[in-house]
């Protein structure tokens, strides 16, 4: 985390909002001044106070995190001012819904070969085992409408808690990318300690 | 008498943002369709994180028939931010990506499996029978290698 509260180099808010790098400005360790759209999005859409409101709440330690994943969030919304994350969202749960039942498939012919229902021509079937299906974490956003803000409880357990009464995102959104220039994710980090 | 009908008549149809700002809740408020005032929940989440002038900006750009939806997202990402104040909604990203990569490696490992079981079972069926003569396609009798008139080792 550079500082760049020196006198001659602002961060990238200080520079946005034209007024001068305090020393111990809050932003400066996480808008550098050569990312200045990171701010210019994360400015767009929460605003410099509701930003410095959410910061203060947290530990300085998960501030880095919490910026990048604003960033990633302002960035999802000014390239989809409707769906924004929840784009992204509706369409890798679709992927992972779609796995799940080739998953499903896979082990149902296992299990009919274990059964001898498929002949192998193998001398011994006890050894084949069905792959077990990956944890139902996240599905699982209860299975409702947006509006339904009573959703229930979605399952948990797993890698990640999903979040309570959470209505599941929209069905008929189109796809949206989320690798994008800003706070990348890749291809998925290892759970919620990596962004 | 009249000054309070008026009263109960604008305090009992503003939406939930002009209640929570106290002021007058116009005909053509851009919040009332979106933020009734039986929910006041809602609005409080996404101003929490947004701000209503930027939520007022944000649905001022687009098409009124794309606003529901919209503001259904915000409330949607606001709610995942309160769940978890660092991550937020990036986090369930990040775990659904981790979902696919386990699950896709699983599946491959299934198909494969399946695949070796397959090539078994194809191995394991009975060749034809010598007995009977294969007819090739272009009608001539063959009778194996074992055929004395096949020159095969010519």
């Amino acid at each position: 985390m550079a500082s760049s509260s020196s006198y001659n180099s602002p961060c990238a808010a200080c520079k946005f909002l034209r007024r001068k790098c305090m020393p111990g400005c809050i932003f400066a360790p996480y808008f550098p001044p050569e990312e200045p759209q990171k701010f210019a999005n994360v400015h767009k859409i929460f605003g410099a106070s509701n930003v410095t409101k959410l910061l203060n709440d947290i530990l300085p330690h998960q501030r880095e995190d919490a910026v990048n994943s604003l960033a990633y969030e302002a960035e999802a919304r000014v390239r989809d001012p409707v769906y924004g994350c929840v784009g992204a969202i509706t369409f890798l749960q679709r992927q992972v819904d779609r796995l799940q039942k080739e998953l499903d498939a896979a082990n149902a012919d296992l299990i009919r070969y274990a059964c001898n229902e498929i002949p192998s021509g193998l001398p011994h079937m006890s050894s084949i085992q069905p792959i077990t299906p990956p944890q139902r974490s996240i599905d699982h956003y209860p299975n409702r409408r947006i509006g339904d803000i009573d959703g229930g409880g979605g399952g948990g357990g797993g890698f990640y808690q999903s979040p309570p009464s959470f209505p599941y995102p929209y069905a008929n959104h189109h796809q949206w990318n989320p690798s994008g220039s800003g706070g990348n994710l890749g291809g998925g980090g290892g759970g919620q300690g990596n962004m | 008498m009249n000054r309070f009908h008026k009263l109960d008549k604008m305090t009992s149809t503003r939406c939930a943002v002009c209640k929570y700002f106290r002021r007058r809740c116009p005909p053509d408020c851009i919040f009332a369709p979106y933020f009734p005032n039986n929910d006041p929940q809602k609005f409080t989440c996404v101003h929490r994180f947004y701000g209503a002038s930027n939520i007022g900006k944000m649905l001022e750009e687009m098409h009124v028939h794309l606003r529901a939806d919209a503001v259904d997202s915000l409330y949607y990402e606001a709610k995942c931010r309160i769940q978890d104040p660092v991550y937020g909604c990036v986090g369930i990203i990040s775990s659904l990506h981790q979902q696919i990569q386990i699950a896709q490696s699983q599946l491959a490992k299934a198909q494969a499996e399946l695949s070796f079981l397959d090539a078994n079972l194809a191995a394991a069926e009975p060749t034809p029978n010598h007995s009977e003569p294969l007819v090739q396609p272009n009608g001539v009798v063959d009778h194996g290698l074992d055929d004395p008139l096949n020159n095969w080792f010519y």
